[in-house]
């Protein structure tokens, strides 16, 4: 249990830092991924259904012969917050689980994450992981 | 089966033993003779029950394509944010048009008058109409109530006018749909459906065969769409937004419910549970299983994907095209029909109809119109015996063709002049167009203060 004190302060810890993954991956790779970060120690992750495009650039639907763009392509966007140490580890296996080898497989981001605490107990950074 | 085999036994027992009757009859007096002799020779219309129930099972049969199947099915292809509209539109033109057919349009179709092209004003009210009012079949000596006769061909005006709304569906007034449906259903569908199916009607009179409504319905309501879409224009956004289908579950739930209470429209036609009614029957399901299959077939080969869309405006097109056809082809003339609306609807809705450029939004002329024509036509070719149809060897193709086409020449000029004057009538008072804001917003909540689905 870290002092109220140090939440303001910002101390640098060895090895208390944290990193933001943020996934944009195929929907239907979303169970895949999950089974093989649970397997290499990821504890918790958030996931939303959002749209999109980047170089797959959407497909067409055809409605008796009238042809519609759809622009935005459906995805899953997974948001991992983990220890430093772990974070090439989760890189590497969402593009491992994540690949299709097609276009549209998705994007990965790393992010530094200033701050992290355990709504219940108060605990910071990779302790409240 | 058994049972069945059981009671005509009974029946032919019975037969037999009061028609020994009148032999004991004749051993005891004269006079009892000749009493029950003129009772014989006297015809007494037969009201049979049998005939009663279909009839009455028919009328809800029509009331169920209507709502909820035409509504479900037309509204699954709209946009989400006027799914309501399509279903007001659809339950509320059903229900007026059953308030009309009952205070005036009854009359004006089949008010007993001699003129050729309306039935006149005898019936208004249905003034003279009893329990005890009988309506003829097309076996002498067998009759239906009035009433049921009444109830039976107010479904279908009440469904005729609310096809002819998927044409201009997403941008119309609610009040000036309603206000259109009145005026086209008086002066189009009324006359129209007098000069096809009552006895002195011009169309009836000159041996048009459309057993089911193939004008009457489904040219006369495509056209009127045709015209509609032409009058009011595209909508906001044709051809830039997306205005893919919201719900092809929904679609797909309203065609079939469409196959189903189609039986009633097609089947109850016949207006008597019989052999006649049975070839209308296989016809309605044959014709309409091939039509499915040859959509699927030409989307399978044309872009390697059958579509659920496809296979349910196949559907539609099958049904709409057997409807002058069915009791009078046979069921392998029904397969052709089939095949053949599937592919001519396909080519329409998919080229043509981009070709010329028009927001016909949900293919209402496509579908129904050019299906209805298509049925109308080939119903003189595959009625002759050679192609399976019930007609004899006295059977003249080649008249009974140009008959068919004068009923759609006539039926297209009709409600095409009719239906643009309506059009234009509603414009000038009520306005027919939403504004442009108000379309982008939607029309379940401009119009209805609703919303279809809540995330």
């Amino acid at each position: 249990m870290t002092s109220e004190g140090s939440v303001l302060g910002m101390p640098e810890k060895e090895g208390k830092h944290v990193k933001l993954i943020i996934a944009a991956i195929k929907p239907f790779k979303l169970e895949e991924v999950r089974e093989a970060l649970t397997a290499i120690g990821v504890r918790g992750m958030m996931v939303t259904e959002i749209k999109g495009f980047g170089s797959q650039s959407g497909h067409t639907e055809i409605y008796r012969g009238a042809e519609y763009a759809v622009n935005f392509v459906p995805k899953v966007r997974l948001e991992i917050v983990v220890a430093d140490a772990l974070s090439d580890q989760v890189v590497k296996t969402i593009r491992d689980t994540a690949k299709t080898d097609k276009i549209g497989d998705g994007k990965i981001f790393v992010l530094d994450v200033e701050h992290a605490v355990r709504v219940r107990t108060g605990e910071t950074d990779d302790d409240a992981l | 089966m058994k049972l069945q085999t059981k009671l005509a036994g009974l029946g032919a027992l019975s037969a037999s033993l009061f028609a020994s009757m009148p032999v004991w009859a004749q051993e005891a007096t004269a006079e009892a003779t000749e009493v029950v002799a003129d009772a014989a020779a006297e015809v007494v219309p037969v009201m049979d029950k049998g005939d009663v129930s279909w009839m009455m099972i028919s009328s809800v049969l029509v009331l169920f394509m209507t709502v909820p199947g035409l509504a479900l099915f037309y509204g699954g292809l709209v946009r989400s944010k006027n799914m309501l509209s399509i279903l007001m539109q659809t339950t509320v033109i059903a229900c007026v048009m059953m308030i009309v057919w009952v205070v005036y349009g009854y009359s004006f179709s089949f008010g007993g008058s001699t003129s050729p092209w309306w039935g006149g004003t005898a019936k208004l009210f249905l003034s003279g109409v009893t329990v005890d009012s009988m309506s003829a079949t097309f076996s002498a000596g067998y009759v239906i109530p009035e009433y049921l006769f009444i109830v039976f061909q107010m479904t279908f005006a009440a469904i005729t006018p609310a096809l002819i709304i998927g044409a201009f569906a997403e941008r119309v007034k609610f009040k000036a749909v309603l206000a259109f449906s009145v005026l086209w259903g008086t002066f189009s569908y009324f006359p129209i459906a007098h000069m096809v199916w009552d006895a002195n009607g011009y169309l009836f009179m000159a041996g048009a065969i459309d057993f089911a409504g193939g004008t009457v319905v489904h040219i006369n309501a495509g056209i009127a769409a045709l015209v509609g879409c032409l009058v009011i224009g595209k909508r906001v956004g044709f051809g830039k937004d997306n205005m893919a289908p919201h719900s092809m579950v929904m679609t797909m739930i309203g065609a079939s419910m469409l196959w189903v209470g189609w039986f009633g429209f097609n089947v109850g036609s016949n207006l008597e549970a019989n052999g006649g009614a049975t070839l209308a029957m296989i016809n309605t399901f044959i014709a309409t299983a091939a039509a499915t299959l040859t959509w699927c077939a030409i989307e399978g080969l044309a872009r390697g994907k059958a579509s659920m869309l496809g296979a349910a405006s196949g559907m539609v097109a099958g049904l709409v095209a057997v409807t002058p056809a069915c009791g009078t082809i046979g069921p392998m003339g029904a397969i052709l029909l089939g095949v053949i609306v599937s592919v001519v609807c396909y080519f329409f809705v998919t080229s043509v109809k981009h070709k010329m450029g028009y927001d016909d939004s949900l293919d209402v002329f496509g579908i129904h119109g050019i299906g209805g024509i298509i049925g109308a036509v080939l119903t003189g070719v595959f009625s002759a015996a050679a192609f399976g149809g019930v007609k004899g060897d006295d059977y003249a193709m080649m008249s009974q063709l140009w008959v068919q086409i004068e009923g759609v020449v006539i039926t297209i000029v009709w409600s095409g002049v009719v239906s643009y004057i309506a059009y234009k009538l509603v414009d000038m008072t009520i306005g027919l167009r939403v504004d442009s804001d108000t379309e982008r917003q939607g029309l379940d909540l401009t119009s209805h203060g609703e919303q279809a689905y809540h995330s």
